[in-house]
């Protein structure tokens, strides 16, 4: 089975966000593998372990995310492309599924995993355009994958209730949480990762055109929340707390 | 110039869903007179016709295909592809559900077009529609524009105002019958697993539990206390983790973002990957043994003390007026 997997280099989730210039500031900040893109690697390698085949963790970025390519080849993928788009001007969701699609353009896929939403820039959109442009199906946000032969069964979270379906290869699933627990890398998946094949391609590599080059949406700039006012700790016991808040809520704040 | 505007209507148990209404009064912004279309799919499209009209809608079209009667992606695609090549719209605003995510980027790309996702605000400059968007899960904000092409956006539930219902206002409601074909996805069965209330994202009100709740028959009390305020029930990663409730109820950068008007925050610290999720609530209140939890700093209402004696009080003082 030919499996790939979508990956971003994400913030750490404990990060605070800084803003400098209208950027975020990366400066000495940790970073992870998007936690939901975890679960697909995770399971791609479980569907490695079932119907045998490959691997290959695709990412788009500069060449620290080459970093958490290594991470995903310790966890036992087989392959790492890392596509560098850093001479685009503001690649946006467009052109960076542009640029995946065609690189798997030529390629004999089955399946594609990738996280839900990214939890950066939280739009959701790469791996969905991509199966478009693939011309693939797409099944978004799984919580369960089985492939007996040809057919697929998948559960689905669509907002808390949970949607039982059936599909067939070749497809493109993006994970949610509840899938499976992602494994730790091993020692030895550390020391073997750092044999195994990370191949980076540039643009110029990519058969692209000018159109598909040009994003489509723009950031004009970038802020952070004003400070939230200190909040009412309420005095007395339960009884007077519980009839202020009550008060509060209804003559105040009016949200009840 | 006018601009033509298609809203894709959204449909849950047979009614209209509060986060099209809002995705109407994000058209209205864009379209610089231009015509609003609603659009309308599968069971009960015609009942919810007229609500699209009454909250600012021209005009609807509506296909009641049974092959629409259940969301799948190449059946909503095919749809939608059908009525944008005839009517050459301007922009389509989705709201950014289960189906809005869904769909959206996938017609974008078949599109070639940009998408913004997850608007929270729209400003118009000179003609152009800027939407503000939440970026780390609400830990900041970006603002951007769609440069060239059809212009998708998605809203995010609750944050943008629908206008105010005007019953005096009609339009037509066209049906129209799409060509569907080759579906690869073939729905089997729907469980309904939510409790408390239904969708978080669409809550105006929700009662959330943290490690604090300490099992899973601790949530009973906020269940109860949800359903006097017709709200839903939510939960904090570390609930979730030591199994009190599913992770369907999660909030926070993993998990669900929220802005619901009243978020209750019942035993749970706050730490900063919740905080993400729920921070942008216009009201909070946060209940918690320890004084220094750092759920406190983003609270409007504090008390200090024991969610399983304060929860059951404040339900029981509040249906003495709300029920």
């Amino acid at each position: 089975m030919n499996i790939y997997v979508l990956m971003k280099r994400t913030f750490d989730t404990e990060e605070k966000i800084i803003i400098r210039d209208g950027e975020v500031d990366k400066e000495g900040a940790e970073f992870i593998i998007n936690p939901y893109d975890e679960y697909a690697i995770e399971e791609a390698i479980v569907l490695r372990e079932a119907h045998g085949g490959e691997v290959t963790v695709i990412t788009v970025g500069d060449e620290d995310a080459q970093k958490e390519l290594r991470t995903a080849l310790a966890m036992g993928a087989d392959k790492a492309v890392l596509i560098n788009l850093e001479e685009l001007e503001g690649p946006d969701h467009f052109t960076i599924s542009e640029a995946i699609s065609s690189w798997l353009a030529d390629k004999d896929v089955d399946i594609i995993l990738g996280g839900n939403v990214a939890v950066d820039d939280g739009a959701g959109q790469v791996a969905s355009r991509v199966a478009e442009k693939l011309g693939i199906n797409q099944v978004t946000t799984i919580t369960e994958l089985t492939i007996e032969d040809e057919t697929v069964k998948i559960e689905r979270d669509v907002e808390g209730d949970i949607e039982k379906i059936e599909t067939t290869l070749p497809l493109l699933v993006t994970c949610q949480q509840g899938l499976n627990e992602p494994r730790y890398p091993s020692l030895p998946g550390i020391m073997k990762a750092k044999k195994k094949p990370l191949a980076n391609v540039g643009v110029n590599e990519l058969e692209m055109n000018e159109k598909e080059l040009t994003a489509k949406t723009k950031t004009i700039d970038r802020f952070l929340p004003p400070p939230k006012a200190k909040g009412k700790i309420l005095e007395g016991d339960i009884d007077q707390q519980v009839n202020e808040l009550v008060h509060l809520l209804k003559n105040e704040a009016k949200v009840i | 110039m006018e601009k033509k505007v298609l809203v894709l209507g959204e449909i849950k148990d047979g009614n209209l869903r509060n986060v099209s209404l809002e995705a109407i009064a994000c058209a209205k912004q864009i379209r610089n007179d231009g015509e609003i279309t609603g659009v309308l799919f599968g069971n009960h499209a015609k009942d919810c016709a007229e609500t699209m009209i009454h909250y600012g809608a021209d005009r609807i079209l509506i296909a009641e295909n049974p092959e629409l009667s259940h969301y799948t992606t190449d059946a909503y695609t095919q749809a939608l592809m059908q009525i944008i090549n005839k009517e050459s719209p301007h922009a389509v605003v989705f709201g950014h559900t289960a189906k809005g995510k869904d769909l959206a980027p996938r017609l974008a790309a078949k599109l070639g077009v940009g998408l913004v996702s997850d608007a929270v605000e729209i400003e118009m400059n000179n003609g152009r529609a800027i939407y503000t968007r939440a970026i780390y899960s609400g830990k900041a904000f970006e603002r951007v524009t769609v440069t060239e092409g059809i212009e998708l956006v998605s809203v995010r539930p609750n944050n943008m105002k629908a206008l105010k219902k005007d019953t005096s206002r009609n339009g037509p409601v066209t049906a129209f019958d799409p060509e569907i074909k080759n579906l690869r996805t073939i729905v089997k069965e729907i469980v309904n697993k939510t409790r408390g209330g239904g969708d978080l994202s669409e809550a105006k009100i929700i009662v959330a539990g943290g490690r604090g709740v300490k099992s899973k028959e601790g949530f009973r009390p906020l269940e109860e206390l949800a359903e006097v305020l017709g709200g839903a029930v939510g939960a904090s990663r570390g609930a979730c983790d030591a199994e009190y409730c599913d992770y369907s109820m999660q909030i926070g950068q993993t998990g669900k973002v929220v802005t619901p008007d009243l978020y209750i925050a019942a035993g749970i610290s706050g730490a900063i990957q919740h905080l993400a999720g729920m921070s942008q609530s216009k009201i909070v209140v946060a209940i918690n043994k320890d004084p220094e939890a750092p759920i406190f700093d983003v609270a409007d209402y504090g008390i200090v003390g024991d969610l399983f004696d304060i929860v059951p009080k404040l339900t029981a003082e509040l249906k003495k007026i709300l029920v």
